[in-house]
């Protein structure tokens, strides 16, 4: 039964066979919603996210056969609320133990690379037969099939062949600057994916079948870009970048405030928030000017519509404007930076940064819900396991596998 | 129930949306998608804000042709219903009994004078999922501040990564706070709902929140956390290349246009590197740094590469980095996308025929169940389509009581 703090997925078992970002993202998505997710990962072949020098701890010692698998806070943000088995599989007795662990749960993840489940033996014919209604949710970079299947890309490359990348820049005329700085193409495809799995839970609660679901991540991006394929088909228009214009709103831009590299947000659409952002300024003289009298006049002077904004905005405080302007009815807030974003207090009482006790670092901060539901809201209960944390559980308490036997197993680099 | 439709994961689910422009809109497309049937309100004569923004075919302005309108409303059947009138507000309550969950993204000063908001639904309803899509989230110091995908972008976080150094920084293009919140919001209502009916009939509904803002700040910003907290590093813009990671990692020049290269592993690049053959750079002390490369002179280090990438075509470039297995692919332009060999092959786009705006090929789902299919059934609704189908035929409104209504600006 779900409760309050575990969330409404508590009756569910996932196991995440995902590494890097976009497959342990869609399962921890769930896992906060209460589903208990096993991460099965291996000393074999470390989760990238794991590798490389940690930010954080001074133990140098063995590197990533050391102690940096485990300081790596990335990865704590991805994998927290999820309990963790080490699992070879490159080893029979490897694969076996993870078709047992499959037959026991309901929903199966993984953002592994085309054909790599079937050279498993793990593709879902073979799990159906371990289990007739489990669910498999695949996330293929670009799909498990044409002519791009096994290309190499991760986000950027994604965003690039979706056509967002396209119109991300000042102005057409300008070198693109392309890159976004976060990974975009990885969000999107985790959340997709996270309610692919549900949607399949809900169809097997009702018919009793199970069956698989491919997330392909550039269709996924793709999937939010309608507008732009349209435009392309209606008039021919091949939609380029423009910055931060908008043909509905002026002002609309990022304008710059007092301080180092400090900007804020200000949107204004109707005629209504014209004038409150007019009173918000205390009506200076050239908000009469004819180049602005109406909104058609303000779109087509926004050049120096933003010239004499950005007069105003530079010798104030970005949080003062944002005030100002929010007073007036006037859409404004502070461009933020994860430094903004974390001590801000709207953001934290909501929720979005939490804290956990990790047993090598000690409290430690990471990112927390992303929506909150008020009967079931989830919760951040748990850091991200170290490795092979929860191998006697998962193996002997669930699996029944006796504890001399799970220790051979250990011994022989199968549980590892 | 509708015959056509195969068996949906969200079959038997009713969705009524109350939304307007792009992240109420698009939640409900995602869900009609997934087989709910989403009933749409808009309001009378004006309809939603987004039949005006186009594009239009032509750029000829028409409420029943605008682009984003048709996209973002696929699959839905539509209603014409002032919420704020005695009869309207009757109509809604009768359809709210029969909904799972209840869709909107409007100001809280307007769902709480037309009650509206999860307060006032939760007594009357109390199965009822209430999914609340607003700029900054229903609770909190900004809930009542006004916002639109900008804003929302810039409390996100994603504006102030994007963009040159020492300019303003980029809003994320296409509204795509309001999409991604959109399907945040799928998310929760779809988590919501198998909550709701493991407990059966006893089940509660309860209040989904989703922040345009929040979405982004956690699942995308959240990526700079351990930056800040265990380097104080707060914050960047570095143009057209990722700041973090290895060289190469960056957006260049073609000979036809743009190409965006990522080969964070040795092997990787240097199978880039055989490709140029012999260069003498590459055995400097300098160029062999590749976190130096990327952080501290990658204007340098891009130069050295640029040249080999400006001798060939975007489609000569993906060719030769597949067979090589090189991260490198080209920018595409919305219309190149268009005409993908590898997207078409899988059949992603999906035409649709709509009465007024003809055939036009819409991105399909983001994702294919092999037992519960998405649909593709449905244009988008004209204005008030649906008004007798669902106001007369299943709440059981007389036929004749329609035209006075829609003189009252009821329908």
């Amino acid at each position: 039964m779900p409760d309050a703090l575990h969330g409404p997925l508590t009756p569910y078992r996932i196991v995440d066979l995902g590494s890097a970002w976009a497959g342990p993202m869609a399962a921890q998505l769930l896992a906060d919603m209460g589903a208990q997710v096993i991460k099965v990962e291996s000393r074999q072949r470390l989760d990238g996210l794991r590798l490389g020098r940690p930010m954080v701890g001074e133990d140098a010692a063995g590197g990533d056969r050391g102690l940096w698998p485990e300081l790596q806070p990335l990865f704590h943000s991805i994998n927290r609320n999820k309990l963790g088995v080490t699992l070879n599989l490159r080893t029979g007795e490897g694969i076996d133990l993870a078709r047992r662990l499959i037959a026991r749960s309901d929903v199966v993840m993984n953002n592994f690379s085309p054909g790599v489940l079937s050279r498993l033996g793990l593709d879902y014919p073979e799990l159906k037969r371990l289990r007739p209604d489990i669910i498999l949710v695949s996330m293929p970079s670009v799909g498990d099939s044409g002519p791009l299947r096994d290309i190499l890309a991760y986000a950027p490359i994604i965003q690039a062949l979706s056509g967002l990348m396209s119109v991300v820049g000042y102005d057409e005329s300008e070198p693109l600057v392309g890159e976004l700085q976060s990974p975009w193409s990885d969000a999107v495809a985790s959340i997709y994916a996270g309610l692919a799995a549900m949607a399949a839970l809900r169809h097997r609660n009702r018919t009793g079948r199970g069956q698989m679901v491919e997330v392909a991540q550039l269709e996924a991006t793709a999937s939010m870009l309608g507008e732009a394929f349209l435009s392309n088909q209606m008039n021919g228009k091949e939609p380029a970048p423009e910055g931060n214009h908008d043909a509905e709103f002026a002002p609309h831009n990022n304008y710059p405030c007092a301080g180092d590299d400090k900007w804020v947000a200000i949107a204004v659409k109707t005629e209504e928030e014209w004038l409150g952002f007019c009173l918000a300024l205390e009506n200076p003289a050239w908000t009469q000017d004819q180049r602005f009298a109406d909104r058609a006049a303000r779109l087509a002077n926004t050049d120096d519509l933003d010239r004499y904004v950005s007069r105003w905005t530079r010798g104030l405080p970005a949080q003062e404007i944002t005030q100002k302007l929010q007073d007036n009815g006037v859409a404004a807030m502070p461009v933020m930076n994860i430094e903004d974003q974390f001590l801000d207090p709207h953001l934290q009482q909501r929720d979005a940064y939490a804290q956990v006790e990790h047993p090598h670092i000690g409290a430690e901060w990471v990112y927390g819900m992303p929506w909150l539901l008020s009967g079931t809201p989830g919760s951040v209960r748990t850091p991200a396991p170290v490795l092979g944390e929860h191998n006697e559980y998962v193996f002997h308490q669930l699996l029944g596998v006796p504890l001399d036997e799970l220790e051979r197993l250990q011994e022989q680099q199968v549980i590892y | 129930m509708q015959p056509e439709v195969l068996s949906g994961s969200l079959d038997g689910v009713r969705v009524v949306e109350w939304g307007s422009f792009i992240s109420a809109p698009f939640c409900g497309k995602v869900l009609a998608e997934l087989g709910a049937d989403v009933i749409k309100i808009e309001p009378p004569v004006y309809g939603d804000e987004s039949r005006r923004h186009g594009p239009f075919p032509q750029h000829v302005p028409d409420g029943e042709r605008s682009g984003l309108f048709l996209f973002t409303n696929l699959n839905k059947r539509g209603i014409t219903l002032d919420p704020g009138s005695a009869t309207g507000r009757e109509l809604l309550e009768s359809l709210l009994d029969t909904a799972d969950v209840f869709l909107e993204n409007q100001p809280a000063a307007l769902t709480q004078s037309h009650c509206l908001d999860y307060e006032s639904l939760r007594s009357l309803f109390p199965r009822l999922i209430v999914t609340s899509i607003t700029p900054y989230g229903r609770s909190g110091p900004y809930r009542d501040y006004k916002g639109y995908d900008l804003t929302a972008n810039a409390i996100g976080g994603m504006s102030f990564g994007a963009g040159h150094p020492h300019r303003e920084p980029l809003t994320t293009p296409l509204y795509q706070a309001s999409y991604l919140a959109g399907v945040g919001a799928a998310f929760a209502s779809v988590a919501a709902l198998l909550g709701r009916d493991i407990k059966g009939p006893g089940g509660q509904g309860q209040l989904v929140d989703v922040s345009e803002g929040q979405v982004m700040s956690v699942l995308l910003s959240g990526y700079h956390l351990p930056t800040y907290i265990y380097r104080g590093v707060a914050g960047w813009r570095s143009g057209n290349r990722m700041r973090l990671g290895l060289f190469p990692n960056c957006v260049l020049p073609c000979k036809n246009g743009y190409v965006c290269i990522d080969a964070p592993q040795l092997e990787q690049y240097q199978r880039f590197l055989a490709l140029m053959g012999d260069q003498e750079w590459v055995n400097e002390p300098r160029y062999r740094d590749r976190r130096a490369m990327s952080e501290d002179y990658p204007e340098e280090a891009e130069a050295l590469i640029t040249p080999w990438f400006m001798e060939h075509t975007k489609e000569e470039i993906l060719a030769i980095c597949l067979e090589n297995r090189i991260p490198c692919a080209p920018v595409r332009t919305f219309g190149e996308v268009l005409e993908d060999v590898h997207l078409n092959s899988r059949e992603f786009f999906k035409d649709v025929e709509h009465p007024q705006a003809g055939n036009l090929r819409y991105p399909g789902a983001a994702y294919r169940f092999s037992e519960s299919p998405c649909r593709y059934v449905r244009s988008a609704p004209a204005l008030g389509q649906h008004n007798q189908e669902i106001l007369c035929g299943e709440l059981g409104l007389d036929p004749s009581r329609l035209p006075a209504m829609a003189r009252a600006g009821v329908i």
